[in-house]
């Protein structure tokens, strides 16, 4: 923005939005009182800003389509698999893999807030955090899922899973036709973040 | 609703901020995670009374809310100590030159 905007000749625009003030009175108190450390919260935001995403469980799901062993892993106790991977959440929760069959397909949310698989996914996109999904995901599946483009046939059920703080889940989507006998590194090309969630699909094998 | 564009993982500075306290704050023992999410849920389903929430600002504005809250009710930052600290952060913003890094008086 030019420096020789007018919006400067009010002082008030100068000013952070109110939450922004809010939130460093809040850390200007917890530093003072020693209750954080404020180089460990530039840590915890570059790490979830550039390090933990969708490519981690894309990682998971390829392993599972390729090693029985490890998928007989995954549904014994996902958390374990997952942290065998280097996968692990540092709140708690137990994770949880529902897989897609041709009779079933899984999807995702958190209707009391945004509960999410924070190691294997990151940080969940704006319209999973929204009330437009998180009121209809549960009500209206079929409906939401045909907003992301995905269409069903008749005969697959629908399974709609609500996150909670102590229970996260990952979407086993089903393996693309003709992939059989890839690596994983171009199995994992093909999950995306909505397939993982269930509002997708993995990608064709091209 | 639509997963086109893709997006940054925060949207603005402070939304990052909230996020990395909070998790932070947990780390180190203050607040259980499930009591983060029931007093988080419970100002997301207060906001949503008076419109839909799109999942951006609005949801951050909501987190700071009950980071405030939970805070507050763990006997980390008093309401009153907070206020007073944001009084004095706006008068440091209107105190310094545009571009120039702002400093709380006396610190």
């Amino acid at each position: 923005m030019p420096h020789d905007h007018s919006d400067h000749d009010d002082p008030q625009s100068l000013l952070p939005p109110d939450p922004a003030l809010r939130v460093k009175a809040l850390e200007t108190l917890l530093t003072r009182k020693g209750l954080i450390d404020p180089a460990a919260l530039d840590v915890i935001i570059d790490t979830y800003a550039h390090k933990v995403g969708p490519q981690n469980g894309a990682q998971v799901v390829a392993r599972a389509w390729s090693d029985p062993a490890f998928l007989a892993a995954l549904r014994e106790n996902a958390t374990a698999a997952c942290a065998g991977m280097g996968f692990e959440g540092r709140q708690g929760e137990h994770l949880v893999a529902v897989e897609n069959t041709p009779r079933t397909h899984n999807m995702v949310v958190c209707t009391l807030c945004s509960c999410y698989p924070w190691p294997l996914l990151g940080i969940p996109p704006g319209w999973y955090k929204s009330d437009a999904y998180r009121a209809r995901a549960v009500r209206a599946p079929r409906a939401v899922l045909a907003e992301f483009g995905v269409h069903l046939p008749e005969g697959q059920t629908v399974r709609v899973w609500d996150s909670t703080a102590e229970i996260r889940y990952l979407v086993i989507p089903q393996r693309p036709e003709g992939t059989e006998g890839w690596e994983t590194g171009a199995l994992a090309a093909l999950v995306t973040r909505d397939a993982m969630i269930g509002t997708g699909l993995a990608k064709a094998a091209t | 609703m639509s997963a086109a564009a893709p997006e940054p993982v925060f949207a603005a500075p402070w939304h990052a901020q909230a996020f990395a306290l909070t998790v932070h704050l947990h780390a180190r023992g203050a607040f259980s995670w499930p009591d983060w999410a029931k007093t988080f849920g419970a100002v997301l389903a207060e906001h949503g009374l008076r419109r839909d929430l799109d999942g951006g600002d609005d949801y951050f504005l909501a987190w700071v809310e009950a980071l405030e809250r939970i805070c507050a009710r763990c006997d980390l930052a008093e309401a009153a100590a907070l206020a007073e600290l944001k009084a004095a952060w706006i008068e440091a913003y209107l105190a310094t030159p545009h571009g120039a890094p702002v400093h709380l008086r006396g610190t």
